[in-house]
């Protein structure tokens, strides 16, 4: 920092503004550091124990869906596989199951539409703020997971995109709790049509007790897993390796 | 009724007693010269109140940073930018928030572990003082405050700078009390109750408390305007602070004493 800017920083760093730069100080030291990390874990805690497990997000009336549901994140993972899958309607595409899973399947997008479809209309927020509503149809990941057969020893289940940001491959992670949730679908449809590209086609995770950014694009794999530690940079998502969002985006 | 020169020597105080009571020979100490001490604040208080001063601090600053996320504030249960908002906050610069310089993930850190920290810490100070009866003896309005000359009064010693009852310095003026009654039972819960409605974990716990605000856009529009509510009590408690004399008004939220300043009961 140049030496004006750092003299314009202590003029202004009277009072509030000394207190206020002392915060970043405290975020940069270690200890202190690990202390404001902590409220992930304390909030994820805090929520299993205070709510039923089961209890369900808001739905919403059709009256009440907003007019125009918009697009986040990537709007297209522009790699030539995922183009060649769009190409001819991800006829080719296949959603795999596997990690600690007694068997390890495949399902095509037809075998998925075919199974039983759970329709809700929930609300989508932002970790920034905004908030959209929308009706999403797809089956319950549990279904999926139970034909699957999740081994005792998995602890959490990850979503692997196809989509990159800056290179690094798209994907997040949730409890079993939240995959066995009554309201957690793979969503193949959105407002009554087939989910287009720029909200992540073919298929997208609905965790609906969660942010946005949890809301998984483009998923290619699911996997079952003892531990979030070796996948990605170890927190359990592309947002919270790269930007420290939380891993619990129930807050 | 009075002048300004008799309410120095011997000013009739709220509470209607007459002012032989101010005398000095009255005191609970003998010692004429030592300047008075009143018992003003407990343990209990003290702390809870820099605890939660240094937490709203904290609110506030990565509050504003959350806001530069999206600033934009919506009327019912939906609101994205294809929405119509009411109302657009300006960016907060960065010294005002924090972290400093943009990063939403941080500001949410500290937004989300201090909010523990707020609504613990007014749990066990309002058991506290329910316990030791702070609420009922320090907060509570007396119907004779109310009465239309001791309203008068209040507003001329207010006018005058002069916020402490002289026969009873550890009493809380009418203003005082009716404006930590506004922040302890209305803007602290609501902060605590808008900010809870803005957790989609929560929304499921507690879906009532998001239809009490209107759905979730509401109850973030509600969050940022009772913030800025508090950031006017913080406003006018800190003038008022410095107005009635810093040093005693600090020092008896440290030690519980407060000092009663020259001229003021004597």
């Amino acid at each position: 920092m140049s030496a004006v800017l750092t003299r314009r920083r202590a003029l202004l760093g009277i009072g509030a503004g000394t207190l206020l730069s002392a915060c970043d100080r405290v975020q940069d030291f270690g200890p202190a550091r690990r202390i404001l990390d902590s409220g992930d874990a304390i909030s994820h805690g805090l929520q299993r124990a205070l709510i039923d497990r089961a209890a369900l997000a808001p739905e919403y009336r059709v009256d009440q869906m907003s007019p125009v549901f918009r697009t986040n994140g990537n709007a297209n993972p522009n790699t030539p596989a995922y183009g060649a899958l769009a190409a001819n309607g991800f006829a080719d595409w296949r959603l795999a199951i596997g990690g600690l899973v007694a068997r390890p399947l495949q399902f095509s997008l037809a075998q998925l539409r075919s199974m039983p479809q759970r329709r809700q209309i929930t609300r989508h927020d932002c970790v920034e703020g905004w908030s959209a509503i929308g009706q999403w149809q797809g089956p319950l990941l549990g279904s999926l997971l139970k034909l699957a057969g999740v081994q005792s020893a998995a602890r959490y289940v990850v979503f692997h995109c196809a989509d990159q940001i800056g290179g690094a491959p798209y994907y997040e992670s949730i409890d079993l709790i939240d995959a066995f949730h009554p309201q957690t679908i793979m969503a193949l449809f959105l407002n009554g049509r087939p989910l287009d590209i720029g909200h992540g086609a073919p298929t997208r995770l609905r965790v609906e007790r969660q942010l946005g950014y949890k809301q998984a694009k483009y998923v290619m794999g699911i996997e079952a897993v003892p531990s979030l530690a070796g996948i990605g940079k170890g927190k359990g998502g592309f947002w919270e390796d790269n930007v420290d969002y939380d891993w619990y985006a129930g807050i | 009724m009075l002048n300004v020169g008799a309410a120095r020597s011997a000013p009739a105080y709220r509470d209607g007693r007459a002012c032989c009571k101010l005398l000095p020979v009255n005191d609970v100490r003998p010692a004429q010269v030592a300047p008075r001490k009143a018992y003003r604040h407990r343990l209990p208080t003290r702390l809870w109140h820099w605890a939660n001063a240094v937490t709203v601090f904290v609110m506030i600053g990565s509050g504003l940073m959350i806001s530069n996320a999206h600033p934009h504030l919506y009327w019912g249960v939906y609101g994205a930018n294809l929405d119509t908002s009411w109302f657009n906050p300006p960016t907060f610069p960065g010294w005002l928030t924090i972290p400093s310089s943009y990063n939403l993930a941080l500001a949410r850190r500290w937004h989300l572990l201090f909010a523990l920290v707020l609504a613990f810490n007014l749990l066990w100070f309002m058991i506290a003082s329910l316990v030791n009866r702070h609420f009922a003896r320090d907060l509570r309005v007396r119907a004779a405050e109310l009465k239309p000359a001791a309203l008068g009064r209040d507003v001329r010693e207010h006018l005058r700078f002069r916020f402490h009852d002289a026969a009873h310095p550890e009493r809380f003026n009418l203003a005082q009390k009716i404006a930590y009654c506004v922040a302890l039972f209305v803007l602290l819960p609501l902060m605590i109750a808008t900010g809870l409605s803005l957790s989609p974990g929560w929304n499921a716990g507690a879906p009532w408390l998001l239809d009490l605000f209107g759905g979730r856009q509401s109850a973030r529009s509600i969050h940022f305007i009772a913030c800025w509510a508090v950031v006017a009590f913080v406003v006018v408690h800190l003038v008022a602070v410095i107005l009635a004399g810093w040093r005693q008004e600090i020092g008896a939220m440290l030690t519980g004493w407060l000092r009663v300043p020259e001229g003021e009961g004597h």
